[in-house]
């Protein structure tokens, strides 16, 4: 069996140490070794986006990451979303719009649209849906999703602006 | 999965000593979105994971007008696309690249990766081979450069051999008035595979209104991409109107040579590389019209 390692890494702000075995993914490591379960195993083959995370700025399959490469590295999960004072904007829209009914994919989705507005704050709809695009959601045809994600966008810049 | 180790040069010295020792036992990893989901289905079980990423000259994106472009292997796709130069010289090229997988993919799939995969239907392929695109390969017995149309041997497969990493990608730099464009027909909206896939590059004389060069490559019509050779001398020295945009797509499908499977029939296949090949052939001309003079 191959050497466990030391990892270092920052898990939504905050400073972690794990030691996993080369072979495991980063998905594995959060949810068996760190209790962060709020992301999810879907297919293993980065196609649902249900295990979607943000390394280093950018939204990332968990499962097509080796836990080991999480080294010095800067991740944000679903559990680090939302603030101590309550809900994120996004969030706060998923519920409004009931843009979820099982809440599998949500994780994911939110953490695609969270890093999707910290990148672009006033997306038009078509460049929600492509960032979209790889988060799958058998449950409510995406067409609620896309409307709270606007309305998160709308909320977000309008607190900005004030 | 089967137990790896895991291994993470600094230098391309280093990584071609590794290889060297374990070249059979190792796989080169980069982006490891095809590579991870292999170790999972038991397709490929490398004893070793050698992560070029940590390797500067495989994440550079290194460009100037007068020299090229340089495009290490192992840059995520998405850090193409954030790059103005990318986008501005070779939009053919940086689309394909945005078209692979999703987002998520992106953060980590690299063109090194998506071309050394060795699928017919990469997406960055055909505009790869569109662009004139050399690999740079380095092992233990020295240095090669590959053409990008030359590089795959059949599905699954490529010229590398157990001890050669994939460095870099060495792409001419623009000439005047010339770009490319890329496109591909897919069932759905995102993250399928290329049902046909084409990629161009044009450059034109506008003093003479004629194209002076052209490239044109397909994917996912045939073992391995193909660089569409007669496609592309059609339309050299030519005018580029309708009937030479048709000359070059019934090139284009001669070309080709698509099989039945479950995303499309050979004959479907056929009548999409002669819509996409005038698709992107007009766009990359008219990106080429529109490229102001460098």
């Amino acid at each position: 069996m191959a050497k466990k390692t030391v990892v270092e890494t920052t898990i939504n702000g905050e400073t972690v140490e794990f030691l996993c075995e080369p072979r495991e993914s980063l998905l594995e490591v959060l949810r068996d070794e760190l209790e962060l379960t709020g992301s999810k195993e879907g297919c293993l083959t980065g196609d649902c986006g249900a295990c979607t995370v943000v390394v280093d700025g950018r939204p990332t399959c968990s499962c097509l990451v080796l836990a080991v490469e999480a080294n010095g590295k800067k991740i944000d999960t679903i559990e680090g979303l939302a603030r101590p004072e309550g809900l994120h904007v996004l969030q706060q829209k998923f519920l409004e719009h009931a843009a979820l009914q099982c809440g599998i994919c949500t994780p994911g989705v939110l953490m695609s649209a969270k890093a999707l507005l910290d990148r672009t704050p006033n997306p038009t709809e078509a460049e929600i849906r492509y960032a979209l695009a790889g988060n799958l959601c058998r449950c409510t045809g995406y067409d609620k999703i896309v409307r709270a994600v606007v309305d998160a966008a709308k909320t977000l810049s309008s607190a900005r602006a004030a | 999965m089967h137990a790896i180790n895991y291994e993470s040069p600094s230098t391309l010295d280093q990584a071609v000593k590794f290889m060297a020792a374990h070249g059979e036992k190792a796989r080169a990893m980069s982006g490891g979105s095809d590579l991870i989901i292999q170790m999972r289905a038991a397709v490929r079980r490398p004893e070793y994971v050698v992560d070029l990423k940590k390797i500067p000259e495989l994440r550079q994106i290194s460009f100037s007008v007068q020299h090229g472009l340089k495009l290490g292997a192992a840059v995520p796709a998405i850090e193409i696309h954030e790059n103005a130069d990318m986008r501005k010289y070779y939009p053919g090229l940086t689309e394909a690249a945005h078209l692979i997988g999703s987002l998520q993919i992106q953060s980590r799939a690299s063109v090194g990766g998506n071309l050394c995969n060795g699928s017919p239907a990469a997406d960055t392929i055909p505009a790869l081979i569109a662009v004139g695109a050399k690999c740079r390969v380095l092992g233990p017995k020295g240095e090669r450069i590959v053409a990008a149309e030359d590089f795959c041997t059949g599905p699954g497969r490529t010229v590398l051999a157990p001890d050669e990493i994939l460095v870099e990608f060495q792409i001419p730099g623009p000439a005047p008035h010339s770009s490319d464009a890329y496109q591909r027909f897919i069932p759905r909206n995102e993250m399928d595979i290329a049902v046909v896939g084409v990629g161009a590059s044009i450059t034109l004389d506008l003093g003479e209104d004629r194209c002076t060069a052209a490239r044109i490559g397909l994917g996912a019509v045939g073992p391995t991409p193909i660089f569409a050779k007669e496609a592309s001398a059609a339309l050299v020295g030519k005018k580029l109107d309708a009937g030479t945009i048709e000359k070059a797509a019934q090139a284009a499908i001669a070309a080709s040579s698509p099989i039945d499977d479950m995303r499309g029939t050979a004959e479907f296949r056929r009548h999409l590389v002669g819509v996409l090949t005038r698709r992107v052939v007009t766009l990359a001309a008219e990106r080429a019209r529109m490229a102001t003079s460098r």
